[in-house]
Formats: C-alpha cells, structure tokens, sequence
C-alpha cells in the first residue's frame, strides 16, 4: 500500500486535473487503500483471492504510469484473419486510433472526457481504476449508424514490462438503433503484471452490441475486467469469452436490463492447463417486465488449473414474465483441477421462468471407448470429445466472420 | 374480547402458554450462569470447563452477518438462560409425579405422555423449556439396550459416551451460536443405538418454548453404533408472544460402520403475528457425521413457523461409500424470512449425497436456499444430485437460491438443477371447475409440489405435515 499512495500522489501531479476530478480521485484512492486488494473475505472473490495471488506471482506492484514508453507497434500482433477498426493500446496507453473503414461523423472517439462517473457499490479495484486511469476515452456511435467492421481493441504490453499495474477504462455509447461489434485481444509481451480494465456501456433504444473478449495466448500476466452494462428497450447484448492465456483472470458483468424486451446473452469458454486459474462473474439485473438472459458457460481443465463461475440471475419485483437461463459445465481432465459454482438465484417475481443448472464432471468413458472401437487413438477421442463440448458455446456466436475466426483461432477445424 | 382470542388460537392453534411457575437463573450471560447450569445439573467437572472453555470463544466471536434475513441485535445479557417448571427442581421419578399441568400443556399439543393411551407407538421425550419432563417408552427400549433419555441423564449415567461423542461434530471452536450453546445447553435428548440393533419404534422429541425472556438451546445427540438404524422425529412449538425469542440449538449425528440415522423436523414454532411482529429466531446447527463405511445420515425437514429459520443440517461423509440426504420443505408466508439449505462435505470414497429442496413463498416473506456441495480431492467416484425448486405467490415475496458447488476430484459427478415458478392459472382453474375452493386448491397443487419430500417422512408426521402446508399458506391466495 505504500507504493500506492506515493504512486498516487505523483499521478495527481503530474496530470492537469480539474478541482472535481481530484476530488473524484481522491475519494477512490480513499476507499481502496482503507479495503485493499480483495481476498476470500469478500464474498465476491471467495473462490479467487486476488491479495493473495497478486502477492504470489508479482510481490510489490508499481502503479505510476506516466515514465512509460509506449514503443513502436509490433508488426505481429496484428490480426489480418479479418478487416477491422482498430485501436491498439501499448502499456496501457494508446498508440493508434483506425475507424478508417467508417463513414465520417458516425463514429467519435473521444480522449479527452472528464473521468468521473457513478460509483459502482464495494468494489475495490474499479475504485483502483478510477483513482489511477488518467484518461477516460469514450467512443460514441451515432444514431441509426450500424458500424460495417468490428472494433478490435488491442490489449499489448512490451517485452520489458513487468510487476506493473495497469488501468484502463472507456465509455462507450450506442445511441438508438445502432450497433457495434467489438473484440478484445488480449497480445501480452510483459510478464508479471496485473491489468484492470474497465468498459462502461450504455445500450440505447434498438441497439445491437456483441463483444468478444479473447485471452487464447500464453502470457503470465493477472487480468481483471469489468463489463459494466445498461440496456434500454429491444436492445441486445451478446458478450463472448474465451478465458485461456493468463495466469489468472477474472471476468465480471454487470448488466442492467431497464428496457422492455431487452436481452443478454453471456458464453464463455475456460480451458485452462498450468495451474492458471480463470473466473467468470455475472450478474444480470431484471428490473422491468419482459426481459431474457441466457448464460452458458464451460469449463475444460488440466493440471493443477481452476475455474470459477459465479453467475446470478436477479429478478426485480417489477420484472413479471421474466426468462432468465443459466448453465455451466465442467470437464475435470485429471485428478489436480478444481471447478467452482455459485449459480444463484434472487427473485422478487412470482411470474417468471428462472432455472439454472451446473455439473461437473470426468470425461465420458463410454464415449471415449465408443470412439476408441472406430480406430481413434486415446488422445484422439480425448480431443474429439472435449471440441465437441467448447464448441458448442462458441456456435452461439451469432456473426459468422467472428465466429469463424475464434474457431481459427481456438485451433477448431470449420466442420465443428 | 374472547371471540378476538379465538381469532387468534386459529392462526396458530399452538400459541396459548401454560401458566406454570418457573424457576430461572438470573438474567444475563456470564461463567456465574454457566457454573449455575452446571451445578443444577449436577454435571461433572470436566463438563463444567469445557461449557467454560465455549464460554471464553464466545466473547471473543462475532455473530455471523453473510445470512439474507437480517435481524435487530440480540441482547444477550437480556435473556435467561435457564428456566425449568418449579415442581422440577427435583426431577419427577415417574409420570405420575409430573405437575398436571404439563400433561395438560402436551396433550393440548396432541402429545399424549400416557404410555397406555398411545397407540401408535412412538417413544417421546418432551422438552419443556430447559428441561426434558418425561420419556416415554423407556422399558420397550431398555431391552434392547438402545438408550433414549435426556442429556442430562445421559451425563449423569452413560458419561462415558457423551465425553466421546459431544462437541465430536460440532467442536465448540464452531461457530458463534454453535459455541453459545455449547457454553450455556441446558437439555435435550440422547440417544445410543447399540451394534446391530434396529429400533423397534420412532423415536421422538417435542420441544416446547412456554417461557417469555428465554433462549432455548438444547442439544441433542444421536450416535448409531455399528449396524444399527434409528428414525428420530422432532417438533416444535412455543406461544405467541409479542417478542422475539432465541432458539439456538445444536443437534450432533453420529452414525458408525453401516448404521443409518434417519431424522425428521417438522417445525412450527411461532412465526410472528400478520405484521411480522414477534415469533421465534430459530438458529440451529444440525450435523451429521458419516464416520464409518456405507453409513448413512438421512435430513427431512418441514420448515413452517418461526420468524426467521437459519439452519443448515448438514452431512459430512467420511467413511468410505456413505451416503448424505437431505429433503426439505421451507414454507414462508407474512413476513417470515428463511434462510436454509445443506451442506454435502464429500471426504470419503463412493460416497453418495442427494439434496431435494422445495420453497414456496408467500405474502411479505423471503426464502433462500443456500447450500454446498464440496467434494474433496481424495473423495473419488463420488457424486451429488441437488434438485431445489421454489414457488412463489404474489409479487410482494422473493425467493432466492445459492448454491457453492466445489469439485475437486475428477471422478466425481455433480448435477444441480433449479427452477422458479408460480402456479398457474390452469392449474387453479382447473382444480376449482371441480369443486374445490380457493384455498383447497392452493393446499393441492403445493402438495403435490412438495410431494418427494412429503414422502420422506414418517405416516403420522405426513399427514400432520400436510395439513400444516395448507395451514400455512391460508390467506395467501384470492
């Protein structure tokens, strides 16, 4: 904690703020240094405790960010699988803005926004965000404007990075009719360092917003990301994810259905090896009347790795007629892995079609052996058992380009 | 002015209290009280200090606060933590000594003492306030050598067994009720089944709170030697009062190489009045522990009355292949507030657990299910089903369920589903095109939900139970 307030406080000097944003900051760099970094105490993280595996695998953590470089684009990183709008983040700073692709005044991406918004309740690390992020980007699709190629948002760090803390935070803003198809790649080269990002999102009337957050390449780095969501009517939000690469990541959605007939649909995939530990939290709120969520999540895991999946479904009394779903599934590939589930349920209405369902489980013997007696070696089956299980969730996907490639990139052949 | 009171004998028909005089401790909590409890009940040494060594961990605990029904702060030192019918100051040799007044008072509650007059033979051991006033039965069950008395008793002639067992499951570094009780218990039953023996008869317990100002914390403990089966039933009742009273019990299974112990609640203790003004705070610890091979430990409870019910019967599962189950049925109505549910604690190999948990909720009230299911790395082959259903009625109540699954042992299976719904229209309409009013209907359909649970329990605590499924939700429905 040492590090950081003397870090804080060279933040706040060095960056020309307004008297409310100080005022802002301060609050938050208040309330995160009297609760810390969370631990299993928290309810929330009782399956994940971050104050210890920050403590494990980093030790001591700078937070100051203004002495770094942000270096020239790794031509690598790149994806050129699919045309898209860009905008790569290096460290944790922006290098590069492209909605070339995008009809003029349709799209605004602004950097300059005043960094104060409403609180989120008991959440430390947001108020972490919001006292160290020193810019807040908002990116605005206008009225009616159906953007024509998905955003990818490139999450990079450099080689040299290491025991740093990161924040990142944008708003973005769809207004009636419009929609955006956004992907998060996450392309680390640092190592030991802990990421928070944190998305804003305010879903108006008509809009159509699906968001594919994609953590497939090896990297040691602790990532946490929040997903904070609010839906007016007949708006739609799709929100996929692929939790693989780090060594511990956690997921959290908080979406707000407040418009009639409003949706959220949550997938995720965990398949995890080397000890990683993943988790995926959501929580959807159900405050007016005729609205649906869907969730599926499910888990492969390998040696020594665990996955955690805390959803819950509120139900507002308010919220008659309410279709709310949930499942997760876990294979447990060997004897050292762990699978977590808090599926819960609170509901204030008594005309609605709630469920949820979790198992967990080994691998089907009869089945392997099945495949086995057709000529398939053991590892064969193994695999052809455990794609047909992902695959399932990553065929929710409702845009075929992007669909295609996470499987590409999953290392999925098409005929799945 | 009467017609008022029986008004109100028909919402809880077990709401009058017994006018009988009380000999108490003084009020308040502290080692005088405890060395007062123990040295009525002539308790040895060892006894005394271990209640003493719970005592110390109580004033350093904090009373859990992660519960979804919150309640006003309890004022310990407000309460009176021993209370015994006077006649009783010198325990009552046989029946026919037993102050009229108590027999009167359980035959009220349809508990007959009277051995002669029963019929359907159950052995009862009812507890009145502190105080365990009569055991029934006791010749039938001293022949087979199966021991069913009060703790009390129990410390006093079988001590040995008690030193062995008590505090075995649930140790006094529990938590902070489990501890409380464990500092300042005052009755309750004991039962011993010896090896191979299967108990002829039901064995029952009927806990009565008449007392104002009480707490009552009874403990009971039930060990099943190698071989042997029990099915244990309890109930419970207290007056209506304007206050809220504090039942904190514990209650320690244990069950031995291929012994089973099946054990039934149905409880009705007061639940408040329609404002939600009064009734009991029912915080209970119930556990059981699975100790020897292809044991098993079996919960039916039928939760109705109290104000607020937090308890969590649980089963840890460590002799190889045992088995856990628990079925319950949480009803909620008015501004009752549930939080209840299980936990499965998988240690041992092939072990087996199954959770069914029906709530319905009505009226003002809020019904959690809240349970965990953990398999343990060594437990393999091991596998959960948990099942919870919850109904709601009206718009103005909630139900909520919350499940920690954890599964750490890839050869084990856990399954868990859960749904919330209403009755629906059809349903109604259809029962009522054929006759049936409102509230019959209602009373049906909600039967028919609960029915795997229902099935679980003994004949005669089916029917009582049914009945009060359809008591307790009068007034919910039209």
């Amino acid at each position: 904690m040492e590090n950081f307030k003397t870090d804080f406080e060279k933040t706040l000097k060095n960056n020309n703020l307004s008297e409310k944003e100080i005022a802002f900051k301060n609050f938050n760099a208040k309330e995160f240094s009297s609760h810390g970094f969370p631990n299993r105490k928290d309810e929330d993280w009782k399956f994940s405790d971050i104050t210890q595996i920050i403590k494990k695998e980093i030790g001591e953590l700078n937070f100051y960010t203004e002495q770094l470089k942000k270096g020239e684009i790794d031509k690598d990183i790149l994806l050129n699988e699919i045309e898209h709008n860009k905008l790569i983040f290096i460290n944790g700073q922006l290098v590069q803005i492209d909605f070339n692709s995008e009809d003029k005044g349709k799209v605004e991406f602004l950097d300059n926004q005043n960094n104060i918004d409403e609180q989120l309740a008991d959440n430390s690390l947001i108020n972490l965000n919001n006292a160290l992020s020193n810019k807040s980007y908002k990116l605005l699709i206008k009225k009616n404007y159906q953007i024509k190629k998905p955003l990818i948002i490139y999450h990079t760090t450099k080689s040299e990075l290491t025991s740093q803390n990161i924040n990142l935070k944008i708003n973005f803003e769809l207004e009636e009719n419009s929609s955006l198809k956004l992907i998060d790649l996450v392309k680390d080269k640092g190592n030991k360092n802990f990421i928070n990002i944190f998305y804003n999102f305010s879903l108006e009337k008509n809009s159509i917003f699906k968001n594919y957050k994609i953590d497939q390449f090896e990297n040691d780095n602790i990532r946490y990301m929040f997903n904070n969501i609010k839906q007016s009517s007949n708006s739609v939000s799709e929100t996929f994810y692929l939790s693989k690469g780090s060594t511990f990541s956690k997921n959290e959605i908080f979406c707000d259905l407040k418009g009639e007939h409003s949706s959220a649909f949550v997938n995720g995939i965990f398949s995890l090896n080397k000890s990683k530990h993943h988790e995926i939290k959501a929580k959807i709120n159900h405050l007016i009347e005729n609205t649906k969520s869907y969730q599926l999540v499910k888990s492969v895991l390998e040696n020594k790795s665990r996955s955690v999946y805390q959803g819950k479904i509120y139900v507002d009394s308010n919220a008659q007629k309410t279709d709310g779903y949930q499942l997760s599934k876990a294979i447990l590939v060997d004897e050292t892995t762990e699978f977590n589930a808090k599926p819960e349920l609170e509901i204030y209405a008594d005309d609605v079609k709630c469920s949820h369902g979790s198992a967990s489980g080994s691998l089907d013997e009869n089945s392997i052996f099945y495949l086995m007696s057709r000529g398939l070696s053991y590892k064969e089956a193994r695999e052809l058992l455990i794609n047909g299980f992902l695959v399932e969730v990553i065929n929710q996907i409702t845009d075929e380009p992007i669909k295609k490639l996470i499987k590409n990139l999953y290392g999925l052949k098409n005929e799945y | 002015m009467r017609e008022k009171e029986l008004e109100k004998l028909k919402d809880y028909k077990y709401g009058f209290s017994t006018d009988i005089e009380n000999f108490k401790a003084p009020k308040g909590l502290n080692e005088d009280v405890i060395k007062f409890i123990s040295n009525i009940k002539k308790e040895p040494k060892w006894l005394l200090d271990w209640r003493l060594k719970a005592y110390n961990r109580v004033k350093v605990l904090k009373e859990p606060n992660w519960q979804k029904p919150k309640y006003p702060k309890i004022d310990y030192q407000d309460l009176y933590y021993y209370s015994a019918p006077k006649s009783f100051k010198e325990k009552p040799k046989s029946l026919d000594e037993l102050d009229p007044k108590l027999i009167e008072t359980y035959k009220k509650l349809g508990i007959p003492l009277n051995e002669q007059k029963r019929l359907n033979g159950i052995a009862v051991d009812a507890v009145f306030d502190s105080v365990s006033v009569a055991t029934t039965f006791k010749d039938t069950l001293t022949e087979k050598g199966i021991i069913f008395c009060s703790i009390s008793e129990a410390i006093q002639k079988h001590p040995d067994l008690v030193k062995k067992y008590l505090g075995s499951v649930i140790p006094i570094t529990d938590h902070y009720f489990a501890t409380l009780n464990s500092a300042v218990f005052t009755d309750g039953s004991f039962v011993y089944i010896p090896p191979g023996v299967r108990c002829p008869m039901e064995l029952s317990t009927y806990f009565r709170i008449n007392a104002s100002d009480t707490g009552q914390f009874e403990r009971t403990l039930i060990i099943a030697d190698k071989g042997s089966y029990v099915s244990y039933l309890e109930g419970c009742t207290a007056p209506m009062r304007d206050e809220n009273q504090l039942h904190a019990a514990n209650v320690e299974l244990i069950a031995l190489d291929d012994a089973e112990i099946k054990y039934s609640t149905v409880q009705n203790w007061y639940p408040g009045d329609k404002d939600g003004k009064g009734g009991i705070y029912n915080f209970v610890t119930k556990r059981g522990l699975c100790k020897g091979k292809n044991s098993k430990i079996s919960w039916t409870q039928v939760e109705t009355g109290s104000a607020i019910t937090w308890k969590y019967p649980s089963c840890i599962l460590q002799g190889d292949n045992s088995v856990g189950e628990f079925y319950s049925i949480a009803i909620t109505n008015n501004h009752q507030k549930a939080d209840t549910g299980t936990k499965m604690i998988h240690l041992g190999k092939n072990t087996k657990s199954k959770i069914i948990s029906k709530g319905i909720s009505a009226g003002f009230s809020d019904m959690t299910y809240r349970g965990l299911v953990d398999i343990s790395p060594k437990s393999s082959n091991s596998s959960n089903y948990t099942q919870c259903d919850s109904l709601l009625m009206g718009n103005k109540c909630g139900a909520h369920t919350i499940p920690y699954i954890k599964n750490k042992n890839a050869n084990s299976n856990i399954a868990h589903e859960a749904t919330t719904s209403k009755i629906s229209d059809e349903q109604l309409h259809y029962c009522q095109q054929r006759g049936l009013n409102s509230e019959e209907a209602v009373s049906l359909i909600v039967n028919g939900f609960c029915k795997e649970v229902l099935q679980q329990l003994p004949m005669e605590f089916a029917v009582e139970a049914q009945k009060l499924v359809g008591i307790s939700l009068e007034g919910s429905v039209g």
